[in-house]
């Protein structure tokens, strides 16, 4: 079976951000960098069929030269090869990084492509489903378990309030992966010096021929939320504050 | 031009088409939308036998109410859905479309935008107008930022709206026509087979009962140290909870989850240890009456809808209140 996972380089998760001047993006300055969480669990489950049925898993990645630090994990933890989209995505909606990433699938004609069921920074929850299209491949999203059968794959969707369903599909097909599938490995030693060797392919949306969209959303503005509910915060030494609470609560809120 | 919404039923225990709640918070955004864009609203359902849907949905004011009526709509397929829509998108040529941004809404509205050229406004959180045109407000980063996000280029627009934002005892009632819709699709089409759904197991924990949950996230930083919080949970008489990471790393069971994918609970106290506030997890808490947070970062989203926080590390803060709570119980 052979696997394209397209995992996408975002701000660590615990990151203090902070709104650049432009009020377009984040400043970016002192930020340290992470895999998108579900495409973490999206390279795992590519690495762990190609276990179970043999082939190869591709680890693609279009982002700033800084996603070279993700790509390189992904090696490191056993994907055979990468495809690095040097291109900043900050400024493109998720039709037009897409395009770009579905120009790069193309080329390799995989059977199966699995991604992320969404990112921890734009959090559209959309480019899975739109590679699907513009692949012309049938998809199911928020998956939690994938099975080769005769003819294609079965698999786990996780739909809201504990349902679940199963889904028959022909390959090729798009998945798009929940995170909590499986337990994520870490990279050895061995995984680490082998993927100094390892292909990485650099490629730009000029190489690939990936025409822009014209936008149909346009991002205004990003802000801090205004707190909608007054938060009343206790900051001092945990005793001091742990009473505070435990008084509100008592005579204030009255749930004690 | 109008506002069209797309509201969302599966089967119900019987079998027969149920309501997805979600609906009617589309409903009344579409409602309240088109009322400020001095236009219509109108709804859609898609499936088989809808009559008693759609009969509902007449008993508001709507300028129509399409159901969308085909076998091979039986059972939800991506496939199915967006070759349908795409048929009553032709015939009804609305201006903006809303969907509830539900699990199923995720797997197919951004197939259907892109069919259409088209990016989807995903988990919208609120809206407003600005020179006549609709800008609506979604969340980066979990929650962290927020983006003012406007509409480029030719109808129709599409939005999803997240679960919440939008309050379903607004929706004006009144009286409007049911038309059948029936689209061309063939057995060709749909390329996925979906199955019948199904539940892991029993609940054994119902948390939606208990008075009050002390909740654990990914801050805990080792189920080692899960035993600091349910000494907690049991000075106060609370049942113990968790946020998605921990049940997926197996350090509490999945029947302890609150949030989308688990429970949604309203307990009189919330208290979130260690918990960020991901979207995912606020959903199923944030009707709690009263919330307590306790985090080391001041700027995470779970204090959005805190009552009280208590701003430091977690290791430091729960001996002391546990101690605290059990002075006064």
């Amino acid at each position: 079976m052979k696997i394209v996972v397209a995992i996408k380089q975002v701000p660590a998760r615990d990151s203090q951000l902070r709104i650049g001047a432009s009020k377009k993006w984040i400043e970016e300055a002192d930020l340290t960098y992470e895999i998108n969480e579900p495409d973490a669990y999206a390279l795992e489950e590519a690495l762990q069929l190609k276990e179970k049925h043999g082939g190869e898993v591709v680890a693609l990645s279009a982002g700033t030269a800084r996603a070279s630090q993700t790509i390189r994990e992904a090696l490191a933890k056993g994907a055979d090869r990468a495809i690095h989209i040097e291109e900043d995505l900050t400024a493109m909606d998720p039709l037009s990084s897409a395009r770009l990433l579905a120009a790069a699938i193309r080329r390799e004609s995989p059977d199966l492509v699995l991604t992320g069921l969404q990112s921890d920074d734009l959090g559209y929850g959309q480019t899975g489903v739109i590679l699907a299209e513009l692949l012309g491949l049938p998809h199911a999203t928020i998956v939690m378990q994938v099975e080769a059968q005769a003819g294609g794959i079965r698999v786990k969707r996780e739909l809201e309030d504990g349902w679940f369903q199963h889904v028959e599909m022909p390959l090729p097909a798009l998945l798009t992966i929940q995170s909590g599938i499986s337990k994520l490995r870490y990279a050895t030693l061995m995984g680490i010096k082998k993927a100094k060797t390892k292909e990485v392919k650099r490629l730009t949306a000029a190489d690939l021929g990936a025409e822009a969209a014209s936008a149909s959303i346009v991002l205004d503005r990003i802000y801090s939320p205004e707190r909608t509910k007054r938060t009343q915060l206790f900051t001092g030494a945990p005793q001091e504050a742990a009473a505070q609470l435990v008084e509100k609560l008592r005579f204030e809120a009255r749930v004690l | 031009m109008s506002v069209l919404a797309i509201l969302e039923q599966r089967p119900g225990q019987d079998g027969k088409p149920a309501w997805n709640r979600m609906s009617f918070e589309t409903l009344a955004a579409a409602q309240q939308i088109a009322g400020e864009l001095a236009t219509q609203a109108s709804a859609a359902v898609v499936g088989r036998d809808l009559a008693g849907l759609a009969g509902e949905l007449a008993g508001n004011q709507l300028a129509a109410v399409y159901a969308v009526e085909h076998e091979l709509l039986r059972s939800y397929t991506p496939d199915g859905y967006v070759a349908a829509l795409r048929q009553l998108l032709e015939k009804v040529k609305p201006l903006v479309v809303l969907f509830p941004h539900s699990y199923q809404v995720r797997d197919f509205l951004p197939k259907l935008a892109t069919s259409l050229g088209k990016v989807a406004v995903s988990d919208a959180i609120s809206h407003r107008l600005e020179g006549g045109q609709i800008v609506f407000v979604r969340q980066l980063f979990q929650g962290k930022v927020n983006v003012d996000v406007r509409f480029a280029g030719d109808a129709p627009h599409f939005a999803s709206l997240q679960a919440g934002a939008y309050r379903a005892d607004r929706a004006a009632p009144g009286s409007a026509p049911v038309e059948t819709f029936t689209p061309e699709i063939s057995a060709g089409d749909i390329r996925t087979r979906p199955l019948e759904l199904f539940r892991e197991s029993e609940r054994g924990v119902d948390l939606t009962a208990a008075e009050m949950i002390v909740s654990v996230g990914r801050g805990i930083k080792e189920a080692e140290n899960i035993p600091i919080v349910e000494k907690l949970a049991k000075a106060l008489g609370a049942e113990l909870a968790a946020s998605r990471p921990i049940c997926d790393a197996g350090w509490l069971p999945m029947e302890r989850q609150v949030g989308s994918s688990g429970q949604t609970v309203a307990p009189k106290l919330y208290v979130a240890v260690g918990i960020s506030g991901a979207i995912q997890h606020l959903v199923g808490m944030k009707g709690s009456r009263t919330v307590v947070a306790i985090n080391k970062d001041p700027n995470a989203p779970i204090f959005e809808v805190a009552d009280y926080g208590i701003v430091g590390d977690l290791f430091q803060v729960l001996p002391e209140l546990t101690a605290a709570i059990q002075k006064v119980k």
